[in-house]
């Protein structure tokens, strides 16, 4: 059951407000990166170092701003990277008080279905593609739909605006190459 | 420890939230953005108007500290990210933030978007300094910078229109748009995509 667009629309941008008002705008793609920095310093303990003045890593990205993100990667109990997994136990939540996800849904969404047809194997191939290009993207941009487009544009911040017509303009070409069957 | 408690509600919250419009499901998505349904844009245009007029609103009676603002940096990649994610989000239906709450909802296809994630996410680590080197993460128009200049923020305005009373303006245009939007733009009209999601 999806929430009509004006209690929804009220209630998503009531948990933006929250956001900005306790602690700062929501952002997630961030979290991506330092949960990779994570496996990979238990891998090479080397990966994040600490230094005088913080935190520093062999990797320039991980590196970058101070060390901002090693210092996330050193410090897995920060605001940011608990407030995504938080995220999933809200998806679970809400789901199971709805009474749960069906079957079919839970292998593969109703309009792909009608698109592609039922292989699973190709709809997680196509996800794990759509993964892969869309954190790589958010990162090059900086921030996500939710960092950029939605924290970003009601901030009024002009990369918001940037981002949001960069991701509209390939977004919808692709869906409506995509899904011509409606469902 | 309060940043952590913190942490915990509002995540919850938001993956709730994001959960019950809608947006977890790729079906939802896909029909937003082949312009079949547009509920679900209108449900994310109104709510970037309500917490935009919210927060400034609140910056302006002295009840939001400006100093929570954090604003990204322009640049030509945040076009070519955009350009990039948008594709990606089309595809897979699934986009960072709402990727992980399907999963916690229990589709096993929003796995396999996280692992190709956490991939792709690891290949921009990796070739970094390559886009680094190219020019394309340097600021354009100033950076960190907002429409309107906002009193005490440490960001700077592209102009000097008051950034407060700009933001309630625009937050009130997105929800204005909000209303504005038709239900479609594509496809037959009382066809399939009116049907509620699942």
């Amino acid at each position: 059951m999806t929430l009509n667009w004006k209690i929804g629309g009220l209630l998503l941008g009531l948990v933006f407000f929250a956001a900005v008002l306790l602690v700062k705008p929501i952002g997630v793609s961030t979290q991506f990166v330092i949960l990779d920095g994570i496996v990979a310093d238990m891998v090479n303990p080397d990966l994040v170092t600490q230094t005088d003045e913080g935190y520093t890593s062999t990797n320039a990205y991980l590196a970058k701003s101070k060390g901002k993100y090693a210092k996330s990667v050193a410090n897995p109990l920060n605001y940011s990277f608990i407030f995504v997994i938080a995220m999933v136990v809200g998806g679970f939540v809400s789901v199971m008080m709805r009474g749960g996800l069906d079957k079919a849904e839970r292998t593969m969404p109703a309009l792909w279905r009608a698109n592609f047809g039922d292989s699973a194997a190709k709809r997680n191939l196509a996800t794990f593609v759509g993964g892969f290009i869309v954190l790589y993207g958010a990162r090059l941009a900086g921030g996500c739909t939710s960092g950029h487009m939605m924290s970003g544009m009601m901030q009024t911040s002009l990369s918001g605006y940037i981002f949001a017509l960069g991701a509209f303009a390939a977004a919808v070409p692709v869906a409506m190459m995509l899904y011509k069957k409606e469902a | 420890m309060t940043s952590i408690i913190l942490a915990i509600v509002l995540g919850v919250a938001f993956g709730f939230v994001l959960d019950r419009i809608g947006a977890t499901n790729p079906t939802v998505i896909g029909r937003m953005l082949n312009l079949t349904n547009l509920s679900l844009a209108k449900t994310i245009v109104l709510a970037i108007g309500v917490g935009s007029v919210l927060m400034f609103g609140g910056q302006m009676l002295g009840l939001v500290s400006v100093g929570h603002m954090s604003v990204k940096a322009a640049y030509i990649g945040v076009f070519i990210g955009g350009l990039m994610l948008g594709a990606g989000w089309a595809l897979a239906g699934f986009c960072p933030g709402t990727g992980v709450v399907a999963a916690g909802s229990g589709r096993k296809d929003a796995l396999f978007f996280i692992a190709g994630g956490l991939l792709g996410a690891a290949a921009y680590m990796v070739t970094y300094p390559s886009w680094k080197a190219s020019g394309l993460l340097d600021s354009i128009a100033g950076g960190k910078v907002t429409l309107g200049t906002v009193p005490g923020s440490k960001f700077e305005g592209i102009t000097a229109l008051p950034g407060d009373i700009l933001g309630i303006v625009l937050g009130l245009g997105f929800i204005v748009l909000a209303f504005a939007l038709p239900d479609r733009l594509a496809g037959q009209p009382g066809g399939a995509a009116r049907q509620p999601a699942e």
